[in-house]
């Protein structure tokens, strides 16, 4: 479904040149839940940018939808892969209701039948009627963010890419969405690839998980693996133990 | 552990606004001793406020009162401006989130740091050299001199994070507040920073108020846990203990988190219930 | 049926249709308006300009801006005549109130065409960046560099006189800015996620820049227009001032006191009645621009 082969993401400004990715290769099949895991400045929301056509890349093969893609991406193109941005204060347009930002899709792509989807999907997000006509300022950041789940959904695309899509959320926030994002992939179909820097969230919704570290690909394991650490880079056993949380001098 | 450090009985804090009251903090009270307490909750649940309160750093129009609020036995809640200069710094402490927020862009980081230990401890310009780069060192920064005259910008987010605790440290202060000092760092380096106050409030004998939204490190890393919710205190009790929590928003918490080591096919959300704001 | 007053129906926060949000909006913003005193005292001149256009027949009680008594020019305020005559004895309360006309089409005539000329500048030059971006700035600079009266003159003298050329070089001058204001606007939010989720929809850059960047926009570019038209008033004056822009025998503030000042001294109501009008209209503009811009200002709304 996905394929990304010998990426590389490197961004100039004057004479100085950063490379965001380097040389990063990894396949996502039909149906499956792929996850990018590392820490800042690892590349891996430059990786799921690249993929999305958002960011300048070059590779030897990215194939999106079994299709090769191309640096200008048609408007079919981009009906079959969205996105869910990090921050829910940001990725909605401010002046616009709920209602103008789940049409707007429908409209660009001259998709009949708006209102029922517009209402479908709001449902499918466990949004209420009643927020169908509020403001971005009206809601709050888990809301937003059901929004920006039903806006990426609402075309029905066969791909979604998801950039630390709770990492701005509460707990209790971030767990209802976890739970909505692991029944819309069962119930739309859809293959996946969410980026987190955190490995719990990553290891609870992905299957096989990229680990990633400045900009290059550590290695890609099983969910299982990861649990188990059987892992065979030092970096991702850092990052095991890491994410258990502090142990104390003498514990 | 002797007397506690800190006491705090019925604080409450309120902000008057144009649509009625909100009430931040609402009856909480607490002790601290020279031991580690974790305040846990999640956005609006109160805890950053409680943390300002104890610094006389909440807001206007914020109002703060209690019952009791007093620090080494001083009466916390008498204070002029004055009084809180004379504390904040010397006896008490507040590490912040972000260091790109909290050090002033501007001057650099020996500046910075000579500055409050020339103004607390009223020593010599060459004796506050001495002490910071002494500090530097204590936070585990490989090269004091070359950091010494570094600006903000220059420096990584743990670096800042520790040079922002060797700033709030180098006047000795007997309690520190820290309001998610971690949050903004890699997973990585958060165990670094973690060991390195981990060291200096041990070697210190300090009080440490540790303020977060991640149950996993407050939990790992406090003695005893306080949970709010909507302004008030609903749970308190020893971080070991967290798993057995009496609490309903508590036990709720702990099954959201989502774990390495427990995978679950859906994590158990919160369903919020009236009755714990009463 | 919930008996809901009309006032709570439009600051709901729940709003239940596409209509009620929109006019809940814009209600919003009204209230905000007239909370604020300086918004209010200019909303209150701006208002009164317009009525005195629109109603100026009645207003100058039957005077007519244009009936000549040579016997009686130049007379004093009196019953008759509340401010006096001119050096051709017409009403010069009369002609006041209708030269409100004149400075009125003027201004809305500038502003008409100006707004949208600066908007489609800026927003493509910030949206697009490179050399276009380049070349747009380049050209907006070239008209910002004249001193605007001094370029309003030469085209106007180029042109010919008359409101409309006069409306035409006014607004070569006065479009730059703005360009300025969208191209900054657009520059703060082309990067932004929401933006970006707009392209990775298949938005067409016309269908960004005019649904997505134009309506963002907007509150700078209305705030700038409210603070111009003062300048922009006293362009048009100062154009009739010296015979360009209306012609005789219109009625225009700038004409009446250029027509004035022979006689100043003795006479002085022929100049200075319309010197207070351009004055208080002005001043009336400027307050409802500074009040807007508080209005508008994310951050004063605490």
């Amino acid at each position: 479904m996905i394929a990304v082969d010998h990426l590389n993401v490197t961004f100039r400004s004057g004479d100085r040149e950063v490379r965001a990715v380097q040389d990063v290769s990894f396949e996502v099949a039909a149906g499956e839940s792929f996850g990018i895991v590392g820490e800042s400045g690892s590349g891996k929301s430059t990786v799921l940018r690249a993929i999305a056509g958002l960011v300048p890349s070059t590779a030897a093969r990215l194939e999106v939808n079994g299709r090769p893609a191309s640096a200008r991406r048609t408007r079919e193109d981009r009906r079959m892969l969205q996105f869910v941005f990090q921050d829910p204060y940001a990725s909605l347009h401010p002046r616009q209701t709920v209602d103008d930002i789940l049409r707007e899709p429908l409209a660009i792509h001259r998709i009949p039948g708006i209102d029922g989807k517009v209402v479908k999907a709001i449902a499918d997000v466990g949004l209420l009627p009643a927020h169908r006509f509020r403001y971005p300022h009206q809601l709050s950041g888990g809301q937003r963010q059901r929004v920006a789940i039903a806006r990426a959904l609402i075309l029905s695309p066969p791909i979604l890419l998801l950039d630390e899509p709770t990492s701005a959320l509460d707990v209790s926030v971030q767990a209802e969405i976890l739970n909505l994002i692991g029944k819309l992939r069962q119930g739309y179909s859809l293959t996946s690839i969410l980026v987190s820097h955190d490995l719990a969230v990553v290891a609870h919704l992905c299957s096989r998980i990229a680990i990633m570290q400045f900009g290059r690909l550590v290695e890609v394991i099983t969910a299982e693996d990861l649990r188990t650490g059987q892992v065979t880079a030092d970096y991702t056993r850092e990052l095991i133990a890491a994410s258990r949380g502090f142990t104390r001098a003498g514990a | 552990m002797s007397e506690p450090l800190l006491i705090v009985e019925d604080l409450n804090v309120t902000f008057p606004g144009r649509s009625g009251v909100t009430r931040a903090v609402r009856n909480a009270s607490f002790t601290l001793g020279r031991e580690r307490l974790g305040i846990v909750g999640e956005s609006g649940s109160g805890k950053s406020t409680t943390g300002r309160a104890l610094l006389g750093l909440v807001p206007p129009p914020g109002i703060v009162t209690a019952r009791t609020m007093t620090y080494e036995g001083k009466n916390l809640l008498t204070n002029t401006e004055r009084d809180w200069q004379a504390l904040r710094g010397r006896r008490l402490s507040m590490v912040m989130q972000d260091p790109k927020f909290s050090l002033n862009p501007v001057r650099t980081v020996g500046q910075q740091i000579g500055e409050t230990a020339r103004l607390h401890l009223r020593t010599s310009r060459a004796d506050a050299r001495k002490r910071t780069l002494a500090m530097l060192e204590a936070v585990q920064i490989r090269d004091p001199e070359l950091v010494f005259g570094l600006y903000p910008h220059q420096l990584s987010g743990g670096m800042g994070q520790r040079v922002m605790i060797a700033m709030m440290l180098i006047a000795e202060p007997d309690l520190l507040i820290a309001d998610e000092p971690t949050s903004a760092l890699d997973v990585t380096v958060q165990n670094e920073v973690l060991r390195i106050l981990d060291d200096l409030v041990r070697e210190r004998g300090m009080g440490l108020i540790f303020i977060s939204h991640n149950l996993t490190v407050v939990s790992s890393f406090c003695d005893r846990v306080l949970i709010m919710y909507g302004g008030r205190i609903v749970e308190e009790c020893a971080a070991r203990d967290l798993h057995n929590a009496r609490h309903p928003y508590t036990r709720a918490l702990v099954a959201a988190t989502p774990s390495l080591d427990v995978p679950r096919a859906e994590l158990a959300t919160v369903t919020r219930d009236p009755a714990w704001l009463q | 049926m919930t008996t809901e007053t009309l006032g709570q129906w439009l600051m709901s926060e729940a709003p239940l249709s596409r209509r009620q949000a929109i006019l809940g909006n814009v209600y919003r913003s009204l209230r905000a308006i007239v909370r604020n005193p300086t918004a209010l005292a200019g909303l209150v001149i701006v208002a009164l300009l317009i009525l005195m256009a629109i109603f100026a027949p009645w207003l100058s009680l039957g005077q007519s801006p244009l009936d000549q008594d040579l016997a009686g020019r130049l007379a004093a305020p009196s019953a008759q005549h509340w401010f006096g005559t001119d050096e051709l004895g017409r009403d010069i309360m009369a002609r006041t109130i209708f030269g409100a006309r004149v400075t009125l089409t003027i201004v809305l005539l500038v502003a008409v065409v100006v707004v949208p000329i600066g908007l489609a500048v800026g927003t493509v030059a910030g949206y697009t960046g490179g050399w276009l971006d380049a070349a747009l700035m380049r050209i907006t600079d070239v008209f910002l560099a004249f001193p605007r009266l001094v370029l309003a003159l030469a085209f106007a003298a180029a042109l010919g006189p008359g409101i409309n050329n006069a409306v035409i070089a006014i607004s070569l001058t006065a479009w730059p800015p703005y360009a300025r204001i969208a191209r900054s606007e657009t520059l703060a939010i082309a990067r932004s996620d929401f933006i970006q989720a707009a392209v990775l929809q298949g938005a067409s850059t016309w269908r960004i820049l005019f649904r997505h960047i134009v309506p963002l926009c907007l509150s700078s570019v209305i705030v700038r227009l409210t603070l111009d038209m003062a300048g922009i008033i006293l362009t048009a004056a100062g154009l009739g001032f010296l015979g360009l822009g209306a012609q005789p025998p219109t009625a225009e503030w700038g004409a009446m006191v250029s027509s004035g000042r022979d006689v100043i001294l003795d006479q002085w109501w022929v100049a200075t009645i319309p010197g207070v009008a351009i004055f208080v209209v002005s001043l009336g503009f400027n307050l409802l621009g500074d009040g807007l811009r508080d209005v508008f200002d994310p951050k004063s709304n605490a």
